[in-house]
């Protein structure tokens, strides 16, 4: 399957994802230890990618919607932003909104 | 021009902005010093108005799409309005420390 094929697969078949260096539990980077935790914090599941595990998502998520950088989160498929504006739809009450309504 | 000036000049031409800060925050991370690697910007522009934060940080992620592809690691993004900024009470929030993790 073509790398964007299964990354909108991931992205299409999970309400909540994250891709992101390292693991919600392990993170590997700053940007992506935040965001998990603004994640976790909204008391739903959500899933994960481990981009530095993964070379080919890693190298072409970039391309999948236009967004050079990592963390990326996806709610209901669409794209929601990188650290900071998972950060601040947090701190304004709009990401456990989005989860909750995604997941429901 | 350092890659902090070619920013700055970047977003200054494009946003028209009443406050701009282009932070080097490599220092925080694994890099060598003097690195140029991680930045954090603070763009304070009508350019944003009606317009949500993904687009705000897509027209800065396109207007440094050379850096990010070459030379930029990190890149944080606070875009405000006049408005919105003034509610800030002058302050964009801290970046988180780095983790290590590499790339």
């Amino acid at each position: 399957m073509d790398v964007l094929e299964r990354i909108d697969q991931i992205v299409k078949s999970n309400p909540v994802v994250v891709f992101m260096k390292g693991t919600p539990q392990m993170p590997q980077c700053g940007f992506s230890s935040r965001t998990a935790q603004a994640l976790q914090a909204c008391g739903k599941e959500f899933a994960h990618v481990n981009v530095l595990m993964d070379p080919e998502i890693f190298e072409n998520l970039p391309r999948y919607q236009d967004w050079p950088t990592f963390p990326q989160v996806y709610i209901n498929g669409e794209l929601i932003g990188g650290c900071d504006i998972t950060l601040e739809m947090y701190q304004k009450g709009e990401l456990k909104k989005a989860i909750d309504e995604a997941v429901a | 021009m350092t890659v902090q000036e070619i920013i700055e000049k970047k977003l200054a031409d494009n946003f028209n902005p009443l406050h701009l800060d282009v932070i080097n925050e490599s220092n925080n991370h694994n890099v060598p010093e003097g690195s140029e690697s991680h930045f954090k910007v603070v763009v304070v522009s009508p350019a944003f108005a009606g317009k949500n934060l993904l687009s705000r940080h897509r027209l800065i992620n396109t207007t440094l799409a050379d850096e990010l592809k070459n030379s930029i690691h990190a890149l944080a993004i606070h875009a405000y309005t006049e408005d919105e900024w003034n509610e800030t009470s002058g302050g964009a929030p801290m970046s988180p420390p780095c983790l290590g993790g590499g790339k």
